[in-house]
Parts: C-alpha cells; sequence; structure tokens
C-alpha cells in the first residue's frame, strides 16, 4: 500500500504571501471605493446605504467564502466539476430571459437583496473544468481532437455570455489560451495572434500617413517588412541549417534599398509593390520547397505569409465596412486617430487626466478632484484605478502594479509546484485570468487597451466579481495546500 | 513532455513582468513627465470666481467727494445652456435690436475677436447696465436660460467738471492686455484710461480676489476648494485724495468756457495742484458705462481736439512770461546786473537786426525792464550770455549753459506730473542750432527765444511752475495732483525739493520785478487789494491772432498760491490771462468772489473767441 501522502493539515499549508498579498489588496481597493464614491460633505463610509458600507459586507462575505472553501477537502473539486459545469451553463442560458437590461447587457439576475452576475463565477467552474479534462490519463494538447474538446469548453461560456450583451466578460475566456501555452499548445498561436494585433494596429493607425519620397503609406511599408522579416525568421527557426534565408535577406534588401532611392531621388512610386515581390517570390520559393523537397513546415511558413499580407489589406476594409461606427470610433480613438475627446474618447481622455494629475504622492486619500467631481465616469467599479492614480500619485499605482505582479508571479510557483496536472492547470487558468483583467483594465485607464468593461480584482465595486475572484483563488490555495507531499 | 514545456513558465512570466513594466513607465509619463494633466484636472474642477475689489473712490483737497462706484450689472451666457430662449422678449427686455442679439452671439463665439472662448463658461454678453434698467431683466432672468448676471461697479461723477484730470476707466484692450506683463488683468476687465484713474490705476483698483469653487461634470457647484485655503481675499482700492480744490477748478473751467487753452494753479510749497483746466473739456459722466465707446469716440473726432489736456500736452510759445527764466540765468551767470540799465529805443536795434518793444522810459534796468516787459533788456541780456567768449569759449558752450539753466526750471523736459501724456516742451540746445544753420549761428540769430519766441516752447504746467518757482525763490516740487494715497505714500519725487541752480537774492529781485509788473506794469488788472500779487503777463506772437497769457502768485512774501492762464488767440496777456489769473487767484486766496468779480468772472464766461483755424 501506497503512504498517505496527503497533508493532515492543510488549513495550516495554504500559502501565506498569497493570502497576505490578497489582503493588502481588499483593503487597498475598499479605500479606493471609499475615494471614489465618498461624495464631500459625508462622513458616514459604513452606512449600509453608501456603497463604501456594501463593499464591506461583500469584503465580509468574501472572507467567509475563502474560509469555507479552505475547510472542504479539495477532492471535491475535481469529483464535481463536470457538475458545476454543467449547471453553471444553464444559469447562463437562463440568465438572459431572467435579467434586466442594465445598460443594454442582460448579465445581472436579481436575488432580491442584492444583483449577481452569474459570469463572474463561470470563469473559476470553467477552470475547473479544463483542468479536469487536461488531468486525464493520455491528454495531450499536440492532438488536435483533443484541443478542440477544451477549447469548446471554453468557447461554450463564451457564446453564452457574448448573448448576455457582456462581450468584454466573454474576451476574459482567451486567457485560457495562456494557460494552454504552458500545456503545450503550439507557440506559433500565440505568435500569430501577436503578429495579427501589430498588423493592425500599425497598418490603421499610420494607414494615411505618406513615407517620404514615395507613394507608400507607412503602415503599409512597416507591416509588408514585418511579414518578410518574421517569414525570414520562422525559416531560420524552422530550418536552421537552411542558408536561403540569409540569401533572401542579402538580395531583398539591396532590391529594397536601390527601389527606395529611385523613389526618393529619380522617379516616386509605390515602394510597396517591390516589398510584395519579394513576399511573392519567397512564398513562392517556400511552395516549391514543400512540393518538390517534401518540406511540410514550408507550408505553414508560406500560409503565415500568405495570411499576413491577406490580413493587412482586409484590416481597413473590415475597419471601414465591416465593423459597427461606434466600435470603429473606439478603435480609432484607441489608436489616436481620432481625437473627440468629448465623445467616445471622454472616459479615457477623464481617466488619463485623473492619473496624470496624481503626480508622484498624489492628490492624498479623498482628495482628487477628477474623481470627487465625477468626471470620470464608472469610478468606482472598471475606472477604479484612477482614484488610486489621482489620488495616491505614481508610488500609490506603481506599488498596486507591484502587488499584482507579486501576485500572479507567486502564482506561477505555486502553479508549478503541484503535483497533479489538474492543480497545474487550474492554477495557471487563474493566473492567466488574472493576468488578463489586470492587463486589460490598467492599460484602459491609461489609454492603452481598448475600452473593455471588465473589473479590476479585487479593487472594483461589487460582490459579484469579488467573489468570483475570491472563490477562484481560494479554490487553488486549497488545492495548493492540498497537494501530495514529496515522499 | 511537461518537462519539456515547464520552461514556458519563464516566458508566461516574462509576459507579466513585460506588463507591468509597460504600465509603469506608462504611468511614469503620465504622472511625472507632464504638468498638462495636472492643469487639465485643475481647470475640470475648479471655478475660479473673481472677486472684484472696489475701486477707490477719490476726493478735492476738502475731503468733498469728487468720484464714486455706483453698481452696475453684466449680462453673461453660457453658450452650451444657452437653448430655447425666447429672443423676442430678451431683445425687448434688455433693449436691444434682434440683429444686434444675433451680432453680439457671432462676436462671442469668433475666436479671433474673443480670444479664450469657451461654450461651457460665462461670457460677457452685455456690460454696465445700470441699475434701473437692469430691474425688469433681473424678474425674467429665470426664463432666460444660459444666462447669469454679475454686479459690478460704475464710475460716476459728483459734477461735470475736471474730466482731464480724473480720468475714466474702461474696458482694457488688447495693447493694454499684451502690456501687463504680470497678467493681473483679464479680457473684459476694466482699467483707468485717462487722468489719475490711468496714473493711479494700481491704487485705485485695489487687489481682485479669487474663491477657487468646485464644480462637478455638470457644472455644479460643490462649495470651497479645501475651505478656501486657497482662496485671496480682494483687497478694496485706496482712495485718493487731490489737492484739487473743487471750486477752483470749477471757475477755472467756468472762465475758460468758449475759449481754448488751460488754467493751472500750484500751491508752490507742497507743488500740489490747485486747479487745472483745460478748454475745451467734456462731461466725465458721459464716458462711463455702454455709451463710452460712442462718447470717446465722438471726443476723439472732434476738431477742437477736448481729449486733450492741454494744461500738460499743449505745447505754447511762453511769451514773455519766458522773461523771467531770462532775468534769472542772466543775473546767475551775471550778463545783467540789477542795476545796470539797457537802452531800448521802441526795441531791440542791434547790427541790423530789429526786435520791437512798446514804448516806455530808455533806458531801463531789472525790476522795470520785467514790469514792463521790455523786448529789448532781454535780448540785451541773451546777447551778452552768448556773446560772452572770454567766459564760454563758444557760442555753443554759452548756449549749453543757458539750456541747463532752462531744464532745471523746469523746461525742455517732462516735469512727471502724476497724470499720463505730458509733453515736454521745447527748449532748444546748441546742437539743434548747430543742425538748423549748418554750425554758422551766435546769439543774434537765435534772440527770439529771451523773449519766449521762436523755437522756445511751453506747457502751461511748466509755466505754473515756474511762478512757483519765483514764489518760493527758487526751488519747485514736481507739480502733483494727487495730493494723499490711503494708507501709502506718495512717490518721493513729490516730496523733494528740486532747487534750480539760480540764488534765492536773484529770485528776490525776479519776484519785485512781478511785483512792479502789476502795481505799474502791464498786469495791473492783477492787482487784489490786500494781497501782494505778482505777475508777469504774456503775449505769445502766433501766425494767427496772439496768445494770451499771464503768470502769476500770491501773496508775495507768503506764497500760497501760482497760477498761469493761457488762452489761445486771447490776444494781449492783459486781455484774457491778466483778468482771469486774479479770479482764480481771489478765488483760492479768499474762498470766494467778490460780488465784483463774480459779475467779471460771468462776463468772461460769456466772452467767446472764434477760432477759424480750427474750424476745418
Amino acid at each position: 500500500m501506497l503512504p498517505d501522502t496527503s497533508p493532515r493539515y492543510p488549513l495550516l499549508r495554504v500559502d501565506y504571501l498569497v493570502v497576505l498579498v490578497y489582503l493588502i489588496l481588499l483593503v487597498c481597493g475598499w479605500f479606493s471605493i471609499c475615494g471614489a464614491t465618498h461624495e464631500i460633505g459625508d462622513t458616514d463610509f459604513l452606512d449600509w446605504s453608501t456603497r463604501t458600507g456594501k463593499q464591506i459586507v461583500w469584503i465580509g462575505l468574501a472572507l467567509a467564502m475563502a474560509f469555507v472553501i479552505l475547510m472542504i477537502d479539495d477532492k471535491y473539486y475535481d469529483t464535481l466539476s463536470g457538475l458545476l459545469y454543467w449547471s453553471m451553463m444553464l444559469v447562463l442560458l437562463v440568465t438572459p430571459f431572467v435579467a434586466k437590461d442594465i445598460k443594454g447587457s442582460r448579465s445581472w439576475v436579481n436575488l432580491g437583496f442584492c444583483n449577481i452576475q452569474p459570469a463572474e463565477f463561470a470563469k473559476c467552474v470553467t477552470a475547473l473544468a479544463v483542468a479536469k479534462l487536461c488531468n486525464q490519463y493520455g491528454f495531450t494538447l499536440s492532438d488536435m481532437k483533443q484541443f478542440a474538446r477544451a477549447a469548446a469548453l471554453i468557447l461554450c461560456p463564451m457564446v453564452l455570455i457574448i448573448l448576455q450583451r457582456e462581450t468584454g466578460s466573454a474576451l476574459v475566456y482567451l486567457a485560457f489560451f495562456l494557460m494552454f501555452y504552458r500545456e503545450g499548445m503550439p507557440g506559433c498561436f500565440l505568435f500569430v495572434a501577436v503578429a495579427a494585433v501589430v498588423y493592425f494596429v500599425v497598418g490603421i493607425r499610420f494607414a494615411d500617413t505618406p513615407l517620404p519620397g514615395t507613394f507608400t503609406s507607412v503602415g503599409e511599408f512597416v507591416v509588408l517588412i514585418l511579414i518578410w522579416l518574421f517569414t525570414m525568421g520562422m525559416l531560420i527557426v524552422y530550418h536552421p541549417r537552411s542558408r536561403s534565408a540569409m540569401l533572401f535577406l542579402k538580395v531583398g534588401s539591396g532590391a529594397l534599398l536601390a527601389s527606395l532611392m529611385v523613389s526618393l531621388f529619380v522617379v516616386p512610386f509605390d515602394v510597396a509593390w517591390v516589398l510584395l515581390a519579394l513576399v511573392l517570390f519567397m512564398v513562392l520559393w517556400l511552395l516549391w520547397q514543400w512540393l518538390g523537397e517534401r518540406v511540410h513546415t514550408s507550408l505553414f511558413i508560406a500560409l503565415f505569409t500568405l495570411g499576413s499580407t491577406a490580413f493587412l489589406y482586409t484590416a481597413n476594409f473590415a475597419l471601414n465596412d465591416v465593423l459597427e461606427p461606434h466600435q470603429r470610433t473606439r478603435i480609432q480613438v484607441l489608436l489616436g486617430m481620432n481625437e473627440d475627446n468629448r465623445a467616445a474618447g471622454y472616459n479615457v481622455n477623464q481617466s488619463k487626466i485623473a492619473i496624470g494629475s496624481g503626480g508622484l504622492e498624489g492628490k492624498g486619500f479623498m482628495n482628487g478632484t477628477q474623481t470627487k467631481l465625477r468626471y470620470v465616469p464608472e469610478q468606482d467599479t472598471d475606472f477604479i484605478f484612477c482614484t488610486v492614480g489621482e489620488e495616491q500619485g505614481f508610488l500609490g499605482s506603481a506599488a498596486v502594479l507591484l502587488l499584482f505582479l507579486t501576485l500572479i508571479l507567486r502564482l506561477i510557483y505555486l502553479a508549478e509546484r503541484q503535483t497533479s496536472t489538474f492543480g497545474r492547470v487550474y492554477g495557471y487558468s487563474v493566473l492567466s485570468i488574472l493576468l488578463f483583467h489586470v492587463f486589460i483594465n490598467i492599460g484602459m485607464v491609461m489609454g492603452l487597451t481598448p475600452v473593455i468593461g471588465i473589473p479590476l480584482p479585487f479593487f472594483s465595486y461589487g460582490g459579484s466579481s469579488l467573489w468570483g475572484f475570491t472563490i477562484m483563488l481560494f479554490i487553488f490555495l486549497r488545492i495548493d495546500a492540498g497537494r501530495k507531499l514529496k515522499v | 513532455m511537461n518537462k519539456h514545456f515547464e520552461i514556458r513558465k519563464f516566458v508566461i512570466g516574462g509576459v507579466a513582468c513585460g506588463i507591468v513594466l509597460i504600465y509603469l513607465v506608462r504611468l511614469f509619463t503620465l504622472q511625472l513627465l507632464s504638468d498638462d494633466y495636472k492643469k487639465n484636472a485643475d481647470s475640470n474642477a475648479f471655478r475660479k470666481e473673481i472677486q472684484y475689489p472696489s475701486r477707490g473712490l477719490i476726493y478735492d483737497r476738502k475731503g468733498r467727494i469728487l468720484v464714486y462706484n455706483e453698481p452696475s450689472y453684466n449680462i453673461l451666457v453660457v453658450m452650451q445652456e444657452q437653448r430655447g430662449i425666447d429672443t423676442l422678449d430678451f431683445c425687448r427686455t434688455v433693449g436691444i435690436t434682434k440683429e444686434e442679439y444675433i451680432a453680439r452671439m457671432e462676436e462671442i463665439k469668433d475666436p479671433t475677436k474673443n480670444t479664450g472662448y469657451s461654450r461651457y463658461t460665462p461670457q460677457l454678453f452685455m456690460s454696465q447696465i445700470p441699475a434701473r434698467e437692469f430691474s425688469l431683466f433681473r424678474e425674467k432672468l429665470f426664463r432666460f436660460k444660459g444666462f447669469s448676471v454679475e454686479k459690478r461697479n460704475i464710475r460716476q461723477y459728483t459734477s461735470h467738471m475736471g474730466a482731464h484730470i480724473l480720468g475714466d476707466v474702461g474696458e482694457i484692450n488688447t495693447r493694454e492686455l499684451e502690456q501687463d506683463s504680470l497678467h493681473y488683468y483679464q479680457s473684459g476687465d476694466y482699467i483707468g484710461k485717462l487722468g489719475v484713474e490711468r496714473s493711479y490705476e494700481k491704487q485705485l483698483r485695489g487687489e481682485k480676489g479669487m474663491r477657487i469653487m468646485l464644480r462637478d461634470v455638470r457644472g455644479r457647484t460643490y462649495g470651497r476648494y479645501q475651505n478656501g485655503k486657497y482662496d485671496k481675499q480682494a483687497v478694496p482700492g485706496k482712495n485718493l485724495t487731490l489737492g484739487l480744490d473743487r471750486d477752483l477748478q470749477a471757475l477755472a473751467e467756468r472762465l475758460l468756457e468758449g475759449k481754448l487753452g488751460a488754467i493751472v494753479a500750484i500751491e508752490p510749497k507742497t507743488g500740489e495742484i490747485l486747479c487745472m483746466a483745460s478748454s475745451p473739456s467734456y462731461d466725465p459722466r458721459k464716458m462711463v458705462g455702454r455709451e463710452r465707446g460712442r462718447n470717446h469716440h465722438l471726443l476723439e473726432k472732434d476738431p477742437m481736439k477736448p481729449l486733450l489736456n492741454r494744461a500738460i500736452m499743449g505745447m505754447y510759445p511762453p511769451g514773455s512770461t519766458f522773461k523771467i527764466t531770462q532775468a534769472l540765468v542772466g543775473l546767475q551767470e551775471g550778463s545783467i546786473d540789477p542795476n545796470v540799465a539797457f537802452p531800448c529805443s521802441h526795441g531791440f536795434n542791434y547790427k541790423g537786426l530789429h526786435v520791437g518793444c512798446h514804448g516806455h522810459a530808455s533806458p531801463i534796468n531789472l525790476v522795470p525792464a520785467i514790469g514792463t516787459s521790455c523786448n529789448s533788456y532781454f535780448c540785451w541780456n541773451l546777447y551778452r550770455l552768448l556773446s560772452n567768449r572770454a567766459k564760454y569759449g563758444s557760442v555753443q558752450k554759452a548756449m549749453t549753459t543757458w539750456k541747463d539753466y532752462m531744464v532745471a526750471m523746469g523746461f525742455g523736459y517732462r516735469l512727471g506730473v502724476d497724470l499720463p501724456g505730458e509733453r515736454r516742451g521745447m527748449i532748444p540746445n546748441a546742437d539743434y542750432y548747430d543742425k538748423a544753420y549748418k554750425g554758422s549761428w551766435n546769439g543774434l540769430t537765435v534772440i527770439s527765444i529771451s523773449i519766449g519766441q521762436g523755437e522756445v516752447t511751453a506747457t502751461p504746467l511748466q509755466i505754473a511752475n515756474l511762478a512757483a518757482t519765483v514764489a518760493n525763490r527758487g526751488w519747485f516740487i514736481t507739480p502733483h495732483v494727487v495730493r494723499a494715497v490711503q494708507d501709502g505714500r506718495l512717490d518721493s519725487l513729490y516730496y523733494q525739493r528740486r532747487y534750480t541752480g539760480v540764488d534765492r537774492r536773484w529770485y528776490d529781485y525776479a519776484a519785485a520785478g512781478m511785483r512792479r509788473a502789476v502795481t505799474s506794469g502791464t498786469c495791473r488788472g492783477a492787482d487784489l487789494p490786500g494781497l501782494e500779487v505778482c505777475g508777469k503777463t504774456g503775449t505769445a506772437q502766433n501766425r494767427g491772432h496772439d496768445h494770451s497769457a499771464f503768470m502769476g502768485f500770491a501773496p508775495m512774501n507768503d506764497p500760497r498760491i501760482a497760477v498761469a492762464v493761457y488762452i489761445e488767440n486771447g490776444g494781449f496777456g492783459n486781455v484774457y490771462g491778466v483778468p482771469i489769473g486774479a479770479l482764480i487767484m481771489e478765488q483760492y486766496l479768499h474762498g470766494k468772489l467778490s460780488e465784483a468779480s463774480e459779475k467779471k468772472a460771468e462776463q468772461f464766461r460769456l466772452r467767446h473767441i472764434k477760432y477759424p483755424d480750427y474750424a476745418r
């Protein structure tokens, strides 16, 4: 008989660093909500009618939930995950039919004493379900069929949440792909995603800026060069022994330089054609490699190159003809192409003003004018970080950022020390979701990422998101505490 | 398999670190590299309410009020909130036409005319509406959404006199705004434009206060920022007491009616200006409020130039009044001696040059020469001075010596009166004549300056100051209009005695000569029983009719008033200058005019002079 490797008092093995950071974030969050919601003249922070008073109750309940979770044996999470997942999907499916319309979204269910957003809890349940799937014997992401099953587990709540018109919350599920990457999903998937974002941003942003001396736009020129360089980079990575990449590089840069000179000093023309010809030549060579020499990776590289080029020329079309006008303006505002600070860019502009006016040490607790006088909308929920920036300044906001970083790095460490795939996958899911929230939310208030209405974990006002994150985090802490002892 | 992918934890950790690092850099640039966001937040949240101080009042030397404040109202409009207004009703209430309303709205929105225009802040729509016209608008204000009112003070004058001295206030113009290096003023503020209002602007205006109010995103006020910690209390303007005697000023203006000219009276001991009248004048009460612009424009176009303060801006040939300076410089430099007489055969005749004179005994020495205003005597004086090569070496050097005395006596440069726009007059120097005569000139060439003609010009203030200098026997205090500033001191310039460099004993001769002129000379009309009046007439030759001038002081040995009268085209000095000067002195020294004098004053008021030259 195997020795019992389960710890005897798992509660004592909880990772105190994470708990400590969690508590600090809760306290900082509550004070930020004080700063954001406090009206000049109010003195009572603990009254039930105020948001600060309510948040105290939500925090108390969250701590109670955390305690209960730590008391439950961790094996139940494994066994119950399927049941939990499907019940949650049912709840998500029903939600839009019973929910009231709040600002265009049907995601809030009225429980009488408070409103609950089921989507906030679905993340945790989905993470458990995916973790269980990955934990199955013989599961590997390199098997397309199994990868598809895992992806389906993620897509299902995404679609259901989009049906509730909560696109922001749905996008959070993309964070699972970071976990998949850790679990062995080919890195090129992430690379393609990043490349697509870069093409889109550069291509759209500089679509109308002419490159001096030519008829080419800066956006088109830069993106084509990137495609060309990426292709050669892939060639070097996948065929390190082939010398053709270097040859392409030399010939290509020579041709490019020559054409730029001609355009600049002799006859200005559209240099993009030269780049296109270079790219096309490489694609043809790659296809020939695949057909002639049976080098399969060449096909993928060729497809990447072709796809990238197609993406470049369709992005503009998509922006102008496929997207809704308000979505288009959001993108344009984000890229700094639309200066309309009174309309679409108003929120971000005001939140940047709030943060920027904080200076080094901030204006002091309760002294923020931007937030206090309601210049920043949604200041206690999605834009809560403004209050930190304005009242606590650079020092305070940097501290909050570093706290989040500490939490995430510690969770990576904890996830890596799991003895079961279940624990590791779940841990990575939790930290990926946290990272995504922090990345999008703080980036959004500083004007770096698109305005996607998702809360800042542990800071934003509201019970649902606080409870959702608490449950998710403490289930992982419980799994970590209950991991098998190394024999 | 898992081991193969374990290194990916570093990629994921790296991504997290990378994101946080980028965000820290972004925070750094937002919060520490630029001040703009802070300014932006402040302009969002703070509404700076300016507290306008009340402007200082102006009193005459006996504490009688001359200028005070009266409430008036400005109508402001916030374009953003201004909607759905019954324009017709509005126009009827404030008394404008619909076209004016539209034009005014366009003007407000035009950033070239209205710099700093914002749709969200109150913009000035109409200004300076008197309280009586305003009550109707106030009643209806609630109907005119976006409009608000602001109470401001408007200047008011107790009488029609003293326009040139008191000056007025008006809306600050672009040039004045540009010159305001301390950025105290904002467009729409009022600033002293003329007279004392301008020269004592700083003291009169006080200091604007500011209340910082918090304003939320909808423009609602949330009380004071930090309980008013950063607020600034408005400091009321200082009151001014002028040296002016209201009754004297009124008389002077009365006497000048229908004539062009100026009357200036100075208290010799202090340099305080007792009255300063310039004709034609205008009613300062018309330069108030909304009418100011139009009335000012009318005055500007008037060929008689009523805006010109002739007392300090009119540059006239001083004529014979200038002979006193010549006597003094001659005595000091020794070109004449009180007891040496010079011949006068109906004028000065030398080397074919003739300067005419009227009939009197000849030869003549100093005191009677002043008394009868003998041209010849003063021609001899200047000629001897300028041609004394033994003493000066050259005519140029002699001329420079002469000029220095004139300047020390207050001629040729601005005296420094505390009123804007003073002119300096003209005292030629050697360079001037070298240029004019290409170096070949001598005492005879320029002889006419010895009798206050030729190139020499002076303002009536400078002539009055000359009288004050003789009254003081050798010094003067820079003439000034303001006697005292509440809680403050005057410029030290207005305390210091300025000595002319001519000995007191020579001044005694000058005074004696001026006394002689009154007792038995050219200005017998100035003799006031019981008061030892000293005087000197002036008849300045002119292209048209001669100018009539007079300067004098009284009493001779304890002078309390020095006066200069200058009447354009008034003829001989004793026609207008002497009698008017006498009336001024009588009024000041007795506090009133005798019955006979009152009659005389009325006569002079009604004696108008025709000015065909100005009718162009």
